[in-house]
């Protein structure tokens, strides 16, 4: 229990990095003209998605995880993994 | 230019509502793979198609958003040491190649029967598949429960005893979810079925977690936790396929990981609390719940195609919104039932340590 106390919250890195992930949903969602052209083409323009995806779950995976440490909810401490 | 015309008009408007809708089944949908390791893309996939987004762009979209979220559960399992990421790669791999070989017959019955016809096929394989994968597995967690015996670790399957026992040289593999060597020559059919299912009914891991816990001996956290390999492997490959045809709209697998990398952190922190049968439960509950859905479904599909009497399309209209309201429920009760044994987990530890506390004062 203490060290849960003792143990500091990420709230600087989840303002980062959610100050980041809604500047790329806000363009993603403001150049959706130009997303769907460009991304719609296929052939080696493939590679645009799936970065994408890359890029976005990192921003925002790093995000959620620090959201809910920061709200309390963590992994219970001392459930041992079955082998 | 025309090419940019007709790319661009499979992709639809999006407005506010269409957005929170996506992101709210997206978290719904995320929350119970992260528990369970699959799930969410049977809602989904149907769920951007009420919203006028063609089949293949909702099926690649849904699958641009699986392997970003099952790359952050994964990883998320790993620090609790669920994922044994051999074995994950191991099957998704032969997954892949399911995926292929899946989509070609599904092609092949398009060519010949038409839509209805693969509708169909769809809906019995699904009624088929998860009346016996899903009736096994809830029966299972149910005896668990029903026994009291809930603490117990899990035992290994007769089956699993005898795979484990086969020496095949030159084939075998240690896994450290097993802690013992098995043949490739079993794991490959099994992510080969895993990935036709995939690509037949869009959620692989309905055979993927149930042939690791009962045909390989894992335990269940970590089948279902390295089921989230095999679906980063498959969706990262099948994502790419798509995207070469231009079929993603990567403004719908964006909003929907919006709501599902929330959904999944939490579903993966719900783990550590839970006894190993919960996962069981929760993916035998929404088995044979989804069968109920697609079951209704499939004398529509087998009028459409003269087999039986016509119904009127009023009335498969009625069945079809049923059908998609049923699978609506499935999700909503598997979320609710992870968050449920979440909750009485946290207060239960909380408890614990207030009486350890109390105990040394």
């Amino acid at each position: 229990m203490s060290e849960s106390k003792v143990r500091k919250k990420p709230i600087g890195k989840m303002l980062f990095m959610g100050v980041i992930s809604t500047a790329l949903y806000a363009a993603l969602l403001m150049k959706q003209d130009f997303l769907n052209e460009v991304f719609g083409k296929g052939g080696v323009y493939a590679f645009l998605p799936i970065i994408t995806a890359f890029v976005f779950s990192f921003i925002h995976g790093s995000f959620t995880g620090d959201f809910w440490t920061v709200m309390g909810i963590e992994a219970a401490k001392k459930k041992k993994e079955v082998k | 230019m025309h090419d940019i015309a007709q790319a661009a008009s499979n992709f639809i408007n999006l407005d506010t509502i269409n957005i929170v809708y996506l992101f709210l089944v997206g978290f719904v949908g995320g929350l119970v793979s992260g528990f369970i390791g699959s799930g969410g893309a049977f809602v989904l996939t149907p769920a951007m198609m009420s919203m006028g987004v063609p089949g293949l762009v909702a099926v690649a979209s849904n699958m641009c958003h699986k392997f970003p979220k099952a790359l952050i559960g994964s990883i998320k399992r790993a620090k609790y040491g669920q994922v044994d990421v051999k074995l994950g790669i191991v099957l998704g791999i032969s997954a892949e190649a399911g995926v292929l070989y899946g989509a070609h017959i599904q092609e092949g019955i398009k060519k010949s029967f038409g839509e209805a016809g693969s509708n169909l096929y769809v809906s019995a394989a699904f009624v088929v598949i998860l009346a016996i994968v899903g009736g096994f597995v809830l029966l299972d967690a149910w005896k668990t429960k029903k026994s009291g015996n809930t603490n117990a670790e899990e035992k290994v399957t007769k089956l699993a005893r005898w795979v484990q026992s086969v020496n095949i040289p030159g084939t075998m593999v240690y896994f450290k979810s097993l802690n013992a060597k098995v043949s490739v020559l079993f794991t490959i059919p099994l992510g080969f079925a895993t990935g036709m299912l995939a690509a037949t009914i869009a959620v692989g891991g309905f055979v993927g977690v149930p042939s690791m816990i009962y045909v390989l001996g894992a335990p269940s956290l970590m089948a279902s936790a390295t089921e989230l390999v095999i679906a980063f492997v498959m969706g990262l490959g099948g994502s790419f396929k798509f995207a070469m045809s231009g079929l993603v709209d990567i403004r719908l697998a964006m909003i929907i990981l919006a709501g599902s990398l929330f959904g999944i952190q939490l579903g993966a922190i719900g783990t550590t609390y839970v006894k190993p049968y919960m996962i069981k439960m929760v993916m035998g509950v929404i088995m044979v719940i989804v069968l109920f859905s697609r079951g209704l479904m499939v004398p529509v599909y087998m009028s459409q195609l003269g087999l039986i009497q016509e119904i009127s399309e009023s009335s498969a209209k009625l069945m079809k919104g049923v059908s998609f309201g049923i699978m609506i429920f499935a999700l909503a009760l598997g979320a609710f039932i992870v968050l449920k044994a979440m909750w009485q987990g946290r207060r239960e530890q909380r408890l614990a340590a207030q009486e350890a506390f109390e105990h040394v004062k």
